[in-house]
């Protein structure tokens, strides 16, 4: 039986909630209402300090996108042979998140394509553990022709 | 407003590239020599020097190489703005009055694939690095595909601006990469972050500059050929822009580094990008030279890729960029880029270009440096 974890509980909220993917989590500013990721003890646009918990939404939109061709060096964790994999930028409304997508071909990330959040396997711990990363995925998938 | 009372009167400049066996503090050395030989001085005259390496551990311990004069050599460390900042302080110095004559120095010696950072020290967790995001060419390549989307710029503008780099290194005895590329080779090579191949970033190097920086009253007694620091300005980020290793943006974007250094630059000179003449802009892949055309002011946003398609830019186009073939080129070694480009500057303005003089006797040049975390260093030069 395999036993999974993710990869940093501390960018996730909502763990035990109704959603079988839990939310990224952000902090919001209570001074001018910036949104970080991950969560921030202070504001990068004003300075201020209080800062509160927030569960960022799920869905967006590709802002930008790239494929990662070749294996970055490591902290890089991956198992087995490199897979070139999409990454880049999605538009939340509140903040725009850097993130992997489950897509790994430039015909599926074009900038405005609707995401939503999942999860996805990354690499595996010595112990067998599967650790999972966040992902956006297109919702809806037109076949190309 | 312009106040034309720091003079370059020495430039001097090592081969760029690998020199397996030269170690970049005899670079230095080589290039302070040159230097003070351009100038007709020797290092003893120098009254001060600010010099800098992101590698190549304490510049000022040159001196045991250089001479032991009792001079001040202060260091500058500031990441991809060493040369600029450099400068700058070398400016201030003469600027306030209590020195005529002194020395700037940027160099540095990288290995292949050097600059890997980790996460913890750009104050990341560990999950960024895992994630597979501590990869600089994934930032250069997610801001120009954004970009491209936003102003309608094509691959095509991305090899032409390799293609020249390449082209005007064949014509710069001191530039890493002496041969053309075609623009289909360009394309072709192997995709690193789309839309970026291989043969459109440029790789970590080697090189030294030096220059010698006078009073204007004091450089008109060692040369007929002075090129006038009209501005020099660093600036950081603001909150908005767009950088490296950023795991969030903001939805209210705020304009680069780049373009408030510019345009600072530009105010402070009392000359506009229309009267630049030749400029040197980063170009540390071929996206960014494009983006960065439009943030210093030299063209509009969009424009750039009729500019290229129409040789604009070329070193007999009507704003000529990076004449010595760029770090794309040249190769980037961080402390030396900055001023190589003010070098460039100063070979053109001298008429002294050779193969690549820009025509028409310029007159007015622009520098541009760009990097990490967030920093600008631009410079107006005339003669
Ligand atoms: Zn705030």
């Amino acid at each position: 039986m395999t036993t999974t974890r993710l990869i940093d509980d501390s960018i996730f909220t909502d763990l035990e909630g109704a959603h079988e993917v839990p939310a990224l989590a952000g902090s919001a500013c209570e001074g001018c209402g910036t949104t970080t990721f991950p969560r921030q003890s202070s504001c990068p646009r004003c300075g201020g300090v209080a800062m509160s918990d927030t569960a960022l939404a799920r869905e967006g939109t590709i802002w930008s996108a790239t494929v990662q061709h070749f294996p970055p060096k490591p902290p890089f964790r991956f198992d087995g042979d490199f897979q070139p994999f999409g990454m880049g930028y999605v538009d939340l409304g509140a903040v725009i998140v850097e993130s992997r997508f489950t897509e790994g071909s430039m015909d599926r990330l074009a900038i405005g394509t609707p995401v939503e959040l999942t999860l996805l396997p990354a690499f595996t711990d010595e112990d067998g553990t599967q650790v999972l990363t966040f992902a956006f995925a297109p919702t809806h998938r037109e076949e190309s022709a | 407003m312009s106040s034309n009372d720091v003079a370059i009167v020495g430039i001097g400049m090592t081969q760029f590239g690998r020199q397996p066996g030269v170690t970049g503090r005899a670079m230095a050395v080589e290039a302070v020599t040159a230097a003070c030989a351009d100038a007709g001085t020797t290092w003893p005259d120098m009254q001060f020097a600010f010099g800098g390496t992101y590698s190549c551990g304490d510049a000022d311990t040159l001196i045991s190489m250089l001479g032991l004069t009792g001079a001040p050599f202060i260091n500058v460390y500031n990441g991809c703005g060493t040369g600029g900042s450099a400068l700058i302080s070398a400016v201030n110095a003469i600027k306030s009055g209590e020195r005529d004559l002194g020395l700037v120095l940027g160099f540095d010696k990288h290995p292949p694939g050097a600059f890997n950072e980790d996460p913890e020290n750009v104050g990341l967790g560990s999950w960024y690095g895992e994630n597979g995001f501590m990869v600089t060419t994934q930032f250069f390549s997610t801001k120009i595909q954004r970009y491209m989307h936003e102003y309608g710029i094509t691959e095509d503008a991305l090899a032409r601006v390799a293609e020249k780099a390449y082209r005007n290194g064949s014509k710069s005895p001191t530039a890493w990469r002496q041969k053309p590329v075609p623009a289909d080779q360009i394309l072709s090579s192997p995709m690193v972050n789309d839309p970026l191949t291989k043969l459109m970033f440029c790789s970590p190097g080697e090189g030294a500059v030096a220059l010698v920086v006078a009073s204007a009253e004091r450089a008109r007694t060692l040369t007929s050929t002075p090129v006038f620091v009209n501005a020099a300005e660093l600036r950081s980020r603001r909150f908005g822009s767009f950088e490296v290793y950023s795991p969030w943006l903001s939805p209210d974007r705020e304009v680069s580094a780049t373009t408030d250094a510019a345009r600072i630059a530009f105010e402070a000179a009392g000359i506009g990008p229309d009267d630049v003449d030749v400029a040197q802009i980063q170009d540390t892949e071929s996206g960014a030279e494009i983006m960065h055309m439009a943030e210093t002011g030299l063209c509009a946003h969009g424009e750039q890729e009729k500019l290229l398609a129409d040789g604009e830019t070329e070193i007999d186009g009507r704003i000529p960029i990076n004449t010595d073939g760029g770090v794309l080129a040249n190769g980037e070694p961080i402390g030396a880029s900055g001023l190589r480009q003010i070098h460039e500057i100063t070979v053109q303005l001298r008429g002294h270009g050779g193969e690549r003089q820009v025509p028409g006797d310029p007159r007015v040049g622009f520098t541009h440096v760009y990097g990490a975390p967030g920093l600008a260093a631009c410079t107006v030069l005339s003669r």
